[in-house]
């Protein structure tokens, strides 16, 4: 029998469908994963190629369908069941503890001892050899917490290998690092192979995937398009493989704004953490899209212009006039409101009643001297309410208790009440059903009718060309494409955001 | 379309399955927001049954009375608790108010020996609010922090002696007088309980407390100005426990500079029994009224019916890790 090395499929994914409530993240997904290769998933945001390596990785089980692992079905309840047949996972969020040294961190919780005393020489020679047998060259008495991001990550690697972890799942593990550590993750990667192990690569970095993977998985709405060898694909060849899926939530016509309508929001040169000089207007009555992948700097461009992040460059004038001192508060108060991007995190306040959660930014219109006029303040609310179509069995009840489309919308309620004449959305469709989405839709359109300039943030590229007169697509904090919203495709979009791609070594 | 990670499964919206859950949570809020009155009605039966002298008019009046300086603290500590915060420094502050009044009561005017033990606490109470806000100070710390130099500077004042103003019997008013037969110092806690308990529950400024602590990323981005509104809750609270040291000053006719070494546990006590959430964003000024009244009511049914005053401080502790215990079975129990 002359089975080449590299060539017996060392994980299999059999038929594998995963929904998160109503949502289909995958549907009937199989791939086979060679054992000592470089296999990549890639797909648009949401396409499901995260929640693919997080079933492989013991972090989701599947609905229905099968693993295998070395020909061996099994059921993974948690990432440690996993590990305990050798899947590791390398997330973005490390996992270190940063005032340990190196080889301390490595063997955390697994330290060579006698008694309660950990035997540190014993310990460094186990690193050594660790580090030998796979390639790396580490200071094992560097304290973790100093070391650059790709060689912290080679610790993570590096605790993995230790705990006898043979295939390692990285979720965009460059998602966070510089070009200059890019091209060493790769090389960590490069080496990790040639000694054996197999690697499962998620990342929206094409050009990254080519460059490294053996095999490459294009997911598309939560199926396989298509499962081929590197070599074969181009960067033009899998962005067309990702491209046409099917809008599920239908999308209201578009007014076109008056063509003499003014800026009511224009943004100049504007530099933050994460945003490079991001310039653009909105007009009265416009709904400008804002595209990208996930950590392109969206939410972080939307925080910066109400001034919840602080800006380094830049200008941000409402309705002609530039606003000096920026806060979430007097951007408010100059019109311009943000509905964040997590209603949990950032949003609402779960614990006390939808009414307090709706007037929240308007007590000051609804009190006298200071004294809230509560007859006056449900009037509004329960008018705003209805204005949106939320569904509470009582304005009384805990915000925590609405379902998430009715959470979405009660934000909306609140920033209505405050008679804004701009509207920073980021991702207001996020985790709400179909009939949630399509109210949103109309809501936003309406809206735009109403003469409001609103900016759309989302995931969803056919909800911002379905919505948007205008689509900007930014990539690496930068704005780099501005696009028609009638006349652009998916492609168009996709394209710009994801090509060139960034920091291939 | 495109789904990275769902949060809520999608449900018609309204059914009956978020009615039940909306009721769950209105019931488990609600052992939170009435829970103490139970034990309170119950130990006060008890003890009006088993002791003779537990209900008349005068035990009661003087159970209040004694907790004036406990009650106007716990009423301010419970905004701070409110607005994501915690107050150690009540007891220093309460000595510093004393020592001040009664230092200026012996050369000047009562009320103005009164006014400015007052102020002294509110300054207090600022310098403790900015520390925590704009320097991004723990709170715990803090707090902690400024009690040892409050309590250092009353020292420093005083020479580590007792001051006495038996000379000056006009200052005394302020605690030993009565309008219709209830004491002036129990009419004056009385109205600063009732005004902080508005002040949380229907201005503006008590709604940004409650959003302040419940989620102060989220209140910052609705347009809350989180550090002003956490800077008055400790003014405030500096300021009632000032009062609370100055009203004690006037009823003892002396004051020192550890007068109030032990208030800042009795008040927090006070105000976790009642229900106020140490998490911050939950919580009621009356509810605090009634744990500290709880737990002066264990104390008088312990002095009544002549039990061991050693079995008070243990009944104490098992009450606050119960009520500390309730309020994150609740939290637990609604995520």
């Amino acid at each position: 029998m002359t089975l080449e090395p590299g060539r017996s499929p060392h994980v299999d994914v059999r038929d594998v469908s995963k929904h998160f409530g109503g949502a289909r993240a995958l549907e009937s997904v199989s791939v086979s994963i060679e054992a000592g290769s470089v296999h990549a998933f890639v797909g648009e945001n949401g396409a499901g190629k995260s929640t693919l390596g997080k079933i492989i990785s013991g972090v989701h089980a599947p609905d229905r369908g099968e693993l295998l692992v070395r020909g061996e079905a099994v059921h993974f309840r948690t990432p440690r069941e996993a590990l305990g047949h050798g899947i590791a996972t390398i997330a973005q969020e490390l996992a270190i503890v940063p005032e340990l040294t190196v080889a301390e961190n490595v063997f955390l919780g697994a330290e060579p001892r006698t008694v309660a005393v950990v035997r540190r020489r014993e310990l460094r020679r186990r690193f050594d050899a660790l580090c030998g047998s796979v390639g790396f060259e580490l200071p094992g008495d560097a304290v973790a917490g100093r070391m650059r991001t790709a060689d912290q990550q080679k610790v993570e690697i590096l605790r993995a290998i230790a705990r006898n972890a043979d295939l390692i799942v990285m979720d965009e593990p460059t998602a966070a690092l510089s070009r200059d550590e890019t091209g060493r993750l790769h090389q960590t990667i490069r080496s990790l192979r040639d000694r054996g192990h197999t690697v499962v690569l998620v990342s929206h970095f094409l050009g990254e995937v080519l460059a490294l993977a053996d095999t490459v998985t294009v997911l598309r709405d939560g199926r396989v398009v298509r499962t081929a060898a590197a070599s074969q694909e181009s960067e033009q060849s899998v962005i067309e493989a990702m491209l046409g899926r099917s809008l599920d939530a239908t999308v209201p016509a578009k007014l076109a704004p008056a063509p003499d309508a003014v800026a009511a929001l224009s943004v100049r040169g504007l530099s933050a953490p994460g945003v490079s000089d991001a310039s653009f207007d909105v007009r009265a009555g416009e709904i400008v899209g804002l595209a990208g992948l996930v950590g392109a700097g969206r939410s972080e461009l939307a925080q910066a212009i109400v001034g919840a992040r602080r800006t380094r460059v830049g200008t941000v004038a409402v309705a002609g006039a530039v606003i000096g001192r920026r806060s979430p508060r007097s951007m408010l108060r100059c019109g311009v409101t943000m509905i964040p991007e997590s209603r949990k995190e950032q949003g609402l306040l779960l614990e006390r009643s939808v009414t307090e959660n709706a007037a929240l930014s308007s007590l000051r219109s609804l009190s006298r001297l200071g004294y809230v006029r509560r007859r006056v303040e449900r009037r509004a609310v329960t008018d705003a309410l209805r204005a949106v179509d939320v569904r509470a069995a009582h304005p009384g009840m805990p915000a925590g208790a609405l379902s998430g489309g009715n959470q979405q919308k009660l934000l909306f309620a609140r920033t209505l009440l405050g008679r804004p004449a701009v509207i920073i959305a980021d991702e207001p469709t996020r985790g709400v059903d179909v009939g949630a989405r399509r109210s949103i839709y109309e809501l936003l359109v309406a809206l735009a009718g109403e003469g409001l300039g609103i900016l759309l943030i989302s995931s969803d590229v056919e909800e911002v060309l379905g919505l948007a007169h205008r689509v900007l697509v930014m990539r690496s904090g930068r704005i780099v494409a501005d696009l028609d919203g009638g006349t652009a495709t998916e492609h168009d979009v996709l394209d710009a955001a994801f090509r060139p791609a960034s920091g291939t070594a | 379309m495109g789904i990275v990670e769902v949060e809520d499964s999608p449900r018609p919206v309204g059914t009956a399955k978020q009615h039940a859950i909306a009721g769950r949570l209105r019931g488990v809020a609600n052992v939170r927001r009435t829970g103490i009155l139970i034990p309170f009605v119950i130990l006060f039966l008890v003890l009006a049954e088993t002791s003779g002298p537990f209900l008349t008019t005068g035990n009661l009046l003087n159970i209040l009375d004694q907790q004036s300086s406990t009650l106007i603290p716990a009423a301010a500590v419970t905004l701070v608790l409110v607005a994501g915060g915690i107050d150690l420094s009540v007891g220093a502050i309460y000595g510093l108010a004393g020592v001040t009044a009664a230092h200026f009561a012996l050369t000047t005017n009562p009320a103005i020996a009164i006014v400015l033990g007052i102020l002294v606490g509110l300054v207090v109470g600022v310098v403790n609010g900015v520390i925590i806000t704009v320097f991004r100070i723990n709170a715990l710390i803090a707090t902690l922090a400024t009690s040892y130099v409050v309590t250092g500077i009353s020292s420093l004042a005083t020479g580590g002696n007792i001051i006495t103003d038996f000379t000056r019997p006009g200052f005394a008013d302020l605690a030993r007088t009565g309008v219709l037969g209830v004491r002036t110092s129990t009419w004056i806690t009385l109205a600063a309980v009732v005004l902080l308990g508005f002040l949380l529950a229907r201005t503006t400024s008590g709604r940004y407390m409650y959003a302040a602590g419940g989620n102060a990323e989220a209140a910052r981005l609705a347009g809350v100005r989180v550090y002003q509104v956490r800077i008055l809750a400790y003014a405030l609270s500096g300021a009632a426990a000032a009062l609370g040291g100055v009203i004690d000053a006037s009823r003892v006719l002396s004051a020192q500079s550890s007068g109030g070494s032990s208030l800042a546990f009795t008040v927090l006590a006070g105000v976790v029994v009642g229900g106020t959430s140490i998490l911050g964003g939950a919580g009621a000024v009356w509810r605090s009224v009634v744990g500290v009244l709880f737990i002066a009511l264990v104390g008088n049914g312990f002095d009544l019916l002549g039990l061991d005053p050693l079995y008070e401080q243990i009944s104490l502790g098992v009450l606050l890790i119960l009520a500390v215990g309730l309020d994150a079975w609740t939290r637990m129990y609604r995520s």
